[in-house]
């Protein structure tokens, strides 16, 4: 539930869709685009979309990418067999842009557009705590970073309303008079539109201006999703892509699939499958907290995973839960040997013995290759019937054959991260 | 109260939601801290008003319950808090309409997922008014010794680890809710204690933020020394930063942002908090716990130091006489819930109520032991059904096959039996199904149906006693009554009663033992011979080849008189017959049949004179 970035596609179909209504004395961006991804049928598409061989095509990556054109990402006034040979080569393909590789699944392609490069606009709307600020330029289409100078701020306070603004006194001097009018009715337009549909954030860099229509050439945008229930009728069929570069795992799928069908939370991101420090920890807050402690101790090379569970999960969830993490984790050995740190805050209303029942299950199915690996194990945990639950740990201990430290809210929470790994320094 | 306390010992609030155990758990807090007065005046829940039961201490107090926040105000203008647990749909609304109420100041949201603009709508409201919001996304605040809002600070015995029933001196305010209850523990272990805890929620945009808050520890005399706990994303600790730097900020203050390993995950992660996302460098919790360390803050090396950070930042205000510890004292007793004593096995209380025929605790309900789900697929039926719920027993094919004839013989036997007519006259009186089933039902007795117990006690007694047919019917007639079972008003030997035939006809084929229906056929035998009509008419046979049934199933003898004196027999009368009634009485809903009056004609009046009564 936050601000998540929208495929280009779908932000500029949203546009078209209402333009008429946000916009009814401009000429209407028709919003002829289309999205390929590897099961798009091209022949299919181009019968239903005859524009696509009608006239000449851009085609790019439209997965929350930034710096396409910098990155060659864009094929430019190309026709139809030229972008299919194109998407051909790249589609399915790995490709990396700064840090982070991620494999091109979707494009979009829609008409090149000639217009004048001197109108090419940059528009932008972000909110912030007090309003909405509307950043508009006369030099769009290029790093705006490298122009900002030139870009003007109006900001639109949260209780006031933009038709008590004054538009078009505060465009930039390079918008000629006899189009301040025009600039500033699709500016009110697009600021209406911004806010009826829940955006956070929308960039159209550039924006070209014909003689009478603009036309959305380049698209960012971000959805606040909580507001979902407010105007998620109005933007359709729409989805929130992963951030480019997040591929998950087999195991990290699994457990999205699993916190996605449970009221409960369950989140895993495994940083490095070698790893020798993994963590299994309650909360959000708390789960941030441990991973933030291993990295600031300068363990970082030896942290296996980021992961929470939270909201009052199942005995089974967390059961399935563990057991991906033990899987994971014993899958290569390491002559120095593994930890496990079960950590946690102390809990407001969970029952901790409870969620530990689950834990315990898939500790001791896993007995033998905890054993192999030669993993320590370290508990810390308060809340609701704590006693027993930790009890049950040390209990557990007995019988398991790898030595597990229990803790309780008389240790600092994060204090077992420093036992752990100050205990391992020297091995 | 000053500007800059949002709580004292005295504040009161008005909760919105029926929430039930954050109401108690706010008020048992409230015992602990030994407050005068319980924190909560009212409740407000749009679907019902009237008065909520809830302990204060040992003995149960009432909180009334109003539909509107408005009436709740008015009734109690006291009250200048609202804890708002209405949903991420209607908080927005419910909190606006809170703010418009003059004596209303502060609002906390619980509810996450609230979206950005209408937060950002209601904080500008608050500030135009002078008002406070807590939240959304949050479990809310605690003052030592005060207030909590709902949830906060976790159980009482947390509350009590805690110190949280008496005030520290040590104030602090987070993002997250999850961690406050950790907050309040490493500050209760590292100083003297809590004197208040604000977890502001995790969203971007907060209904009040780290700086206003820390703004008014500053100003608060009570609050010796302040720690903030921020998080990567947003930019709000650098108010923090600023106002350091600008000298407004006096007070030490220990800082720490979580979400330092953030830089790890090149992708960009989100985090649990909607605005736990870096964007820029800025944004990093790395820069904010440099900013603020350059500022002046003490910002340990990581979180691992907190509490010592904490405790050398408090020592020495101690040391340098700038802050006097405030005492620790015992926390008034609160009663433990007798749900959580049973739980934890520290209290036995007998029971009021036994029942061995179900059990719907579980995922589905057991029939006697028996999955419902397992009765429905292994074809149990309503005879099987019957066998499990009436005797506990599982039945064999043809028990569940006699249980079932039974009920399709006795469903109906036309509109003229008194119990049918009453049905009928009840129905057209214009009363309900119910009121004119249990009409007809009434009807059963002695003379109406209720023979089937009488056959199978009296045959089963003379039957097990070894008295013979005869012996029966003579001493019968010498207790001067009528074998029941026994005659029919039209029916006899040349012209027998169909049902008995088929009855008669399934127990030969079937029953593995008919020991009682022969014994009853020689007993009729002996009557025929009286009169052809003192046959064994349809009651007396189901009753006995119940006992049949019973026998051949392995029930004691002592077993079946049992069953024979809880009803059981009559019972499966009126069940059948109840399908019949229940068919009368549609069909005359159905005809919009009258009232039924009976006609003069068909009454001999004769009653006696005046006279005659003197």
């Amino acid at each position: 539930m936050a601000q998540r970035g929208i495929r280009e596609f779908h932000g500029k179909k949203m546009m078209a869709n209402y333009w008429t209504e946000y916009l009814p004395n401009l000429a209407k961006y028709d919003g002829k685009i289309v999205l390929v991804d590897p099961k798009t049928d091209m022949n299919e598409l181009a019968k239903q979309n005859p524009w696509l061989k009608q006239e000449k095509l851009v085609v790019k990556p439209d997965q929350l990418i930034g710096k396409r054109g910098k990155n060659n990402l864009i094929l430019l006034n190309s026709t139809f067999d030229e972008a299919k040979k194109w998407l051909n080569k790249r589609m399915n393909k790995d490709v990396t842009i700064g840090k982070v590789t991620d494999k091109l699944t979707h494009f979009l392609i829609e008409p090149f557009i000639p217009h004048d490069k001197n109108k090419e606009y940059y528009v932008a709307i972000t909110s912030n705590r007090e309003g909405d600020a509307i950043y508009f330029s006369a030099h769009g289409g290029v790093d705006i970073e490298s122009v900002w100078d030139t870009v003007v701020t109006i900001q639109v306070p949260i209780l006031s309303s933009i038709n008590n603004i004054k538009i078009a006194e505060k465009l930039p001097k390079e918008v000629p008079e006899e189009e301040k009018a025009m600039v500033a009715e699709f500016i009110k337009g697009l600021f209406k539109f911004y806010v009826d549909f829940g955006y956070a954030y929308l960039e159209i860099n550039p924006i070209a201006m014909t003689k009478e229509a603009f036309i959305p050439l380049d698209t960012v945008a971000r959805l606040d999703d909580t507001a979902q229930f407010v105007c998620g009728n109005k933007w359709g069929n729409i989805e929130f892509p992963a951030p480019f570069g997040r591929r998950l795992t087999k195991e990290e799928k699994f457990v999205k699939d699993l916190d996605e069908k449970s009221g409960a939370s369950l989140k895993l991101t495994v940083i490095n499958p070698s790893g020798r420090v993994w963590t299994l920890v309650a909360g959000g807050g708390a789960s941030v907290v441990y991973t933030d402690t291993v990295f600031d101790l300068g363990f970082k090379d030896e942290l296996a995973n980021y992961g929470e569970y939270s909201g009052n999960p199942s005995t089974d969830e967390t059961y399935q839960y563990t057991k991906t993490i033990l899987d994971l984790m014993t899958r290569e050995k390491n002559p120095k040997g593994k930890i496990l740190i079960i950590g946690g805050g102390i809990a407001n209303f969970t029952d901790v013995a409870k969620t530990f029942t689950g834990i315990i299950k898939a500790l001791k199915e896993y007995k033998q290759q905890l054993i192999d690996n030669k993993v320590r194990i370290y508990v810390r945990r308060g809340g609701p019937n704590y006693q027993e639950g930790l009890k049950n740990m040390k209990d557990l201990g007995k019988i398991l054959g790898v030595p597990i430290e229990v803790f309780g809210p008389e240790a600092h929470m994060t204090s077992i991260v420093s036992m752990a790994l100050k205990g391992n320094a020297g091995a | 109260m000053s500007n800059y306390k949002l709580f004292d010992k005295n504040t009161q609030a008005i909760i919105f939601g029926y929430q039930q155990r954050a109401i108690q758990r706010m008020l048992d807090f409230d015992y602990a801290c030994e407050r005068k007065n319980p924190s909560i005046v009212a409740i407000v829940d749009p679907t019902r008003d009237g008065y909520h039961k809830c302990f204060w201490g040992p003995e149960e107090i009432i909180l009334p319950i109003y539909t509107s926040i408005k009436e709740a105000a008015e009734k109690h203008p006291q009250a200048d808090v609202m804890v708002n647990f209405a949903s991420f749909r209607s908080a927005y609304p419910r909190t606006r309409e809170a703010l418009e109420i003059d004596s209303i100041r502060t609002v906390a949201i619980i509810a996450e997922g609230i979206p950005e603009r209408y937060t950002r709508e209601l904080a500008a409201i608050a500030r135009q008014k002078g008002k406070w919001i807590i939240g959304p996304a949050t479990v809310g605040a605690i003052k030592g010794g005060a207030f909590k809002i709902g949830n906060t600070g976790g159980m009482i015995d947390n509350i009590i680890a805690s110190r949280l029933h008496r005030p520290g001196s040590v104030a602090f305010v987070s993002k997250s809710g999850g961690l406050l209850n950790e907050l309040n523990n490493i500050v209760s272990r590292n100083s003297d204690g809590v004197y208040e805890g604000i977890a502001i929620g995790g969203d971007l945009y907060p209904g009040s933020t780290f700086i206003d808050h820390v703004m008014r520890f500053q100003q608060d005399p009570d609050a010796a020394m302040i720690v903030l706990l921020g998080e990567v994303g947003g930019r709000d600790e650098y108010d923090i930063v600023n106002a350091l730097k600008t000298g407004k900020i006096t007070k030490s203050l220990v800082a720490w942002c979580i979400g330092t390993c953030s830089k790890m995950f090149s992708a960009g992660v989100q985090f649990g908090h909607a605005g736990a996302k870096a964007r820029t460098d800025l944004e990093t919790a790395d820069a904010k716990n440099k900013a603020l360390k350059e500022a002046g803050a003490v910002v340990p090396d990581s979180f691992d130091d907190l509490g010592k950070k904490i405790k050398e930042t408090f020592d020495k205000l101690v040391k340098e006489g700038k802050v006097k510890p405030k005492p620790d004292r015992e926390p008034k007793k609160t009663p433990m819930d007798l749900s959580t004593a049973i739980t934890e096995g520290m209290v036995r209380i007998p029971t009021h109520f036994v029942s061995t025929i179900t059990d719907e605790r579980g995922d589905q309900p057991m029939y006697a032991g028996v999955p419902l789900t397992e009765v429905v697929e292994n074809g149990y039926g309503i005879g099987g059904v019957i066998g499990l719920l009436w005797f506990k027993k599982e039945l064999p094919k043809w028990g569940t096959g006699f249980i079932e004839l039974v009920l399709q013989i006795v469903a109906d036997h036309g509109p003229a039996v008194s119990g049918a007519h009453n049905a009928i006259i009840s129905a057209r009186a214009g009363k309900d199904l119910i009121s004119s089933l249990v009409s007809g039902l009434l009807t059963i007795g002695p003379r109406f149906g209720g023979a089937i117990d009488g056959a199978a006690y009296w045959f089963k007694k003379f039957h097990d006693e070894a008295k013979e047919p005869k012996e029966m019917v003579d001493d019968m007639k010498a207790m001067d009554i009528l074998i029941p079972g026994i005659g029919h008003r039209v029916k006899s030997v040349i012209n027998p009663d169909k049902r008995v035939e088929l009855l008669k006809k399934y127990a030969r084929e079937n029953f593995p033992k008919t020991d009682y229906l022969d014994y009853a056929l020689a007993v009729e035998k002996v009557t025929t011979a009286k009169r052809d009509n003192l046959i064994l008419n349809v009651d007396g046979c189901v009753g006995i080849l119940f006992v049949d049934m019973l026998n051949s199933l392995g029930f004691s003898k002592q077993e079946i008189s049992d069953i024979i004196e809880t009803g059981a027999l009559n019972g499966l009368f009126v069940l059948g017959r109840s399908i019949g009634f229940m068919g009368h009485i549609l069909d005359q809903k159905r005809l919009k049949e009258n009232l039924y009056r009976h006609p003069w004609n068909d009454i001999l009046y004769a009653s006696p004179k005046k006279e005659e009564i003197k």
